[in-house]
């Protein structure tokens, strides 16, 4: 695959990305500190050049990520130098809402996207930019890059405004808010692809290694610190895993892989024969179960 | 490897869907995961028995598979080895055309599908126009459901027959009919099949893999609108922008639209370095050598071929709002990076989208599409949309909702703006007012004190600003503070108080603005006197008509409440008259009304519309 499709996928994605450093009263990143992150990261730093990002990234912490996603969250930040802001739901954090004692549905409702909503209304902020894609999942394959959201930050996939061109309407009513998406045209290979030409760091999870692993729902669940209960007669055994996509660690399966190196994930990957959701314990909630989120608000 | 960006469009029920997932299915971009939640909807939703729907792949949203039809576009993406794809599937019912033409608007070519036991469909046609004024240029006519006409070679010529006869004048550069069944995979990706031994051209997939869209912005002239000023600290001062057409390289001679400034380029910067050149579609940031200003919205351009800019155009409109497009009303427009006021000055023809022919039209509604002249409220730098997308697209937005309602393609200038001698021409009243986009008048306001004029006045004004409107009020406040202090509440002083209030308004409407004024006003022969200033129609009188008991009632600043005390002599009602007009051109009974109810009446029963080509 040659620079060209790189080319025209990242300058798109500076032209979203410039648009609203130029339009928006107050953006932020919602930073996950996935993958995807690590891309968009890197296209805003592109898109700036040389001057520093001009807006804050945002992270909303449910307390449940991995431990080496914060580890390299906090070291990227210090890199980069870009202003990082975290976020809590203090409410979810003081009634101890996690995903094994509450279920996942409950815990991505109060830790995700009621956190998300929260703090976009603390500080104010009119555009959020997210690294969803829609190549991830069918509800997003219907989204605008900039999705607009009505005060309550609900999504109507209904009314969505027509987006024609590469002119994006950014005017908003007070209490409106706009989503903007980057990536929208970026998939899965792609961005591994870009990952591996432009050498991004990437979080360590997606690469092979001897873990700490007990099998749930037919997959590997890293047992990241202690609050993972074991069900009787589990008992955790070190198996060489990797992580296709990063999530709360009771939410997130990894893969057995002895993939350690980005040319081996690259390769992994183009010849998976399942999606890359299929790690995510959330889509497997119900038919439209993202839609639905996402009208409440998720990202 | 290159990416061809394409729609899928159509009437409905002619399984575009269902064609696109078969070629993610057929190129293997379904996981199996993604199998398995096929199969279980395909029961639950399924259209198609005990086989797999494929159509459920794509239409995504929940209201489109309980209703089974597709509402929004949809973006999917699939490779070959030998090319990259980007598909919009587009919705095929009327009323989410709107949603077709954000599909369409960044695709290369079309895939129209055909029902081959339907033929050519209005909504065929509408879709083939729609492509047509987008700029796309190669279609495919994709004749799909073949099994259900027993494979007729008949059928199939006949088809592609009327199309071609249609789209004469679409100006598509090419049309290839293509039989195919999607349900059954048929001429999808592998070509030839034993049912159909008299079609020997390409398969769907062939196709897509080497059509060759031209790419005209890659042969024109260097030019780049700026999209943001990059300047982190003073040393660094950059333009930063996505190529429209053509390339660039450090020491090319550019000119700024529209201020005409010159300068050469001095270094192409961008991560890791600077870049020997850039071209078309890639996303920079130019240093130049001058200390020049741009902002955004400039176009910068090769010095050898400037930006033109102008403020008034010819230009073809697509409307996507339920709410009709008023010739004369102000909207917001972005056309590149550039934001302006816009409004519609006259339509030339609305386009009949069955028989193409051109009518008369004095308003647009949703999906229809129109040739007309717009006038921008400034200068904005652009290029014909046939040679130059980027520079020539642009969108209309409601100024009070923020919603996208219009999708508009320059074709050319009606006048340039720059660059050339204006002919003198005497400044009146109506060309002060036609620059503002309205029509200039005199809302007068009469009634009692705490009669609710100036609530009404004052939220009037906001409906006003807010439509692009610009407005003046006056009321007894503002006026009696300072023009007007020498004058107390004698009855010579109230005539003399409305006499300069009248002239002042006069002033202001011959200014081309909207002047409220809102005073109580209460002898009828002044108010007479204050119409007379005015040509015919622009003076409206406003009878807030409230009771004297309710004013007495409601009370805001305590004057009857004095006035009974007789500390306040001359109070209008108490023991001056009101003398309540006769034939007001609006009559405002506000017991019970809320005001905003009647600013809604005051703003239904008034056009301030300019209307200079009516």
């Amino acid at each position: 695959m040659s620079d060209a499709i790189f080319s025209e996928l990242e300058s798109e994605s500076i032209e979203i990305i410039r648009e609203v450093a130029a339009t928006a009263a107050k953006p932020v990143m919602l930073y996950s500190i996935g993958k995807d992150s690590s891309v968009m990261l890197r296209l805003a730093q592109k898109a700036f050049y040389p001057g520093p990002i001009p807006f804050p990234l945002m992270h909303i912490d449910t307390g449940w990520k991995f431990r080496e996603m914060i580890a390299f969250r906090d070291r990227t930040a210090k890199q980069v130098g870009f202003r990082l802001i975290t976020y809590t739901n203090p409410r979810g954090a003081a009634e101890g809402i996690g995903p094994i004692t509450h279920g996942s549905a409950y815990h991505t409702d109060v830790m995700k996207t009621e956190a998300l909503k929260q703090a976009l209304d603390l500080y104010g902020f009119d555009v959020a930019f997210g690294g969803a894609r829609r190549d991830e999942e069918k509800s997003r394959a219907k989204e605008r890059i900039f999705s607009f959201r009505a005060p309550g930050h609900r999504w109507e996939p209904k009314a969505q405004r027509p987006e024609l061109w590469n002119l994006y309407n950014t005017r908003i009513n007070p209490g409106e808010t706009i989503r903007v998406f980057p990536l929208s045209n970026w998939t899965e290979a792609d961005i591994w692809q870009y990952i591996r030409q432009e050498n991004i760091s990437i979080v360590p999870l997606y690469f092979a290694g001897e873990r700490p692993v007990v099998k749930r729902y037919g997959q590997w669940i890293l047992v990241d610190d202690e609050r993972l209960p074991l069900e009787p007669g589990e008992k955790p055994e070190i198996r060489s895993v990797r992580f296709r996509t990063l999530g709360c660690y009771p939410l997130t399966a990894g893969i057995e892989s002895y993939a350690t190196t980005l040319d081996e994930v690259v390769a992994e990957i183009l010849g998976a024969t399942t999606s890359e959701r299929q790690g995510r314990v959330i889509d497997h909630d119900g038919a439209g179960s993202m839609e639905r989120k996402k009208q409440e608000g998720y990202f | 490897m290159d990416t061809l960006r394409f729609i899928t469009c159509g009437s409905v029920d002619d399984g575009k869907s269902t064609l696109i997932g078969r070629l993610l299915y057929e190129t293997k971009l379904i996981f199996e995961d993604q199998l398995e939640a096929l199969q279980a909807d395909s029961k639950k939703f399924g259209t198609q028995g005990e086989r797999l729907d494929f159509a459920l792949l794509v239409d995504g949203l929940q209201a489109e598979r309980e209703q089974k039809i597709t509402i929004d576009v949809a973006y999917r993406f699939f490779t070959t080895p030998r090319r990259r794809f980007i598909v919009a599937d587009t919705p095929g019912h009327e009323q989410y055309t709107r949603n077709m033409a954000t599909g369409a608007s960044t695709a290369q070519a079309a895939v129209l599908l055909i029902d081959a036991r339907k033929g050519v469909l209005t909504q065929t046609k509408r879709h083939s126009r729609i492509v047509s004024m987008l700029g796309i240029r190669h279609v495919v006519l994709a004749v799909n459901k073949m099994d259900l006409v027993g494979w007729s070679q008949l059928v199939f010529d006949e088809i592609e027959l009327a199309y071609r006869r249609f789209a004469q004048d679409l100006g598509f550069d090419t049309i290839t009919a293509i039989p195919l069944s999607a349900l059954d995979g048929h001429n999808v990706v592998e070509p030839g099949n034993s049912a159909m031994p008299w079609y020997s051209g390409p398969s769907l997939l062939q196709w897509l893999e080497t059509v060759e869209p031209e790419k005209p912005e890659v042969e024109r002239p260097f030019s780049m609108p700026v999209q943001w000023v990059n300047r982190p600290n003073l040393d660094f001062r950059g333009f930063s922008g996505r190529i429209g057409s053509g390339s660039v390289k450090p020491g090319d001679s550019v000119r700024i639209s529209p201020s005409g400034i010159s300068s050469r380029v001095k270094e192409i910067a961008v991560w890791g370095g600077a870049k020997a050149g850039a071209f078309a579609g890639d996303s920079v940031t130019v240093v130049l050598e001058d200390e020049v200003d741009a902002s955004r919205g400039d176009v910068i351009a090769a010095a050898s071929d400037p930006i033109e800019a102008s403020d008034q155009f010819e230009a073809d409109l697509l409307w996507m709002s339920e709410h009709v497009m008023l010739p004369g009303r102000p909207y917001a427009a972005l056309i590149h990076s550039k934001s302006a006021g816009i409004s519609v000055t006259h339509i030339k023809h609305h386009l009949d989208i069955n028989t193409g022919a051109h009518l008369a039209a004095k308003t647009l509604s949703l999906n229809e599409i129109a040739t007309v002249n717009v006038s921008f409220d400034r200068a904005v730098p652009f290029a014909p949309y046939s040679d130059n997308k980027r520079l020539g697209a642009f969108i209309v937005i409601d100024k009070l909702t923020n919603e996208t309602v219009g999708a508009g393609m320059i074709r050319f200038a009606l006048r340039r703006a720059v660059n050339v001698h204006w002919q003198a021409l005497e400044v009146t009243k109506v060309a002060r007012a036609e620059m503002k986009h309205q029509q200039a008048c005199c809302l007068w306001f009469t009634g009692l004190s705490g009669s609710g004029k100036s609530t009404i006045a004052n939220l009037l004004e906001k409906r006003l600003h807010a439509d692009g409107r610009h407005t003046y009020i006056l009321d007894g406040d503002n006026i009696r503070h300072g023009l007007n202090r020498d004058l107390g509440f004698t009855e010579e002083d109230r005539v003399e108080n409305i006499r300069r209030v009248g002239e002042v308004a006069k002033l202001l409407v011959d200014a081309g603005l909207i002047v409220i004024v809102a005073f109580i006003s209460p002898y009828r022969a002044e108010r007479q006197l204050a119409r007379g200033l005015f040509a015919s129609g622009e003076f409206v009188e406003v009878f807030v008509d409230t009771p004297l008991e309710e004013c007495e009632r409601r009370d805001v600043k305590g004057l009857y409440a004095k006035a009974r005390r007789g500390e306040l002599k001359n109070f209008t009602g108490i023991d001056s008259d009101y003398e309540a007009p006769l034939a007001p051109e609006i009559h405002l009974d506000t017991v019970g009304t809320r005001p905003e109810s009647c600013v809604d009446r005051i703003v239904r029963l008034l056009d301030f519309s300019a209307h200079p080509f009516d």
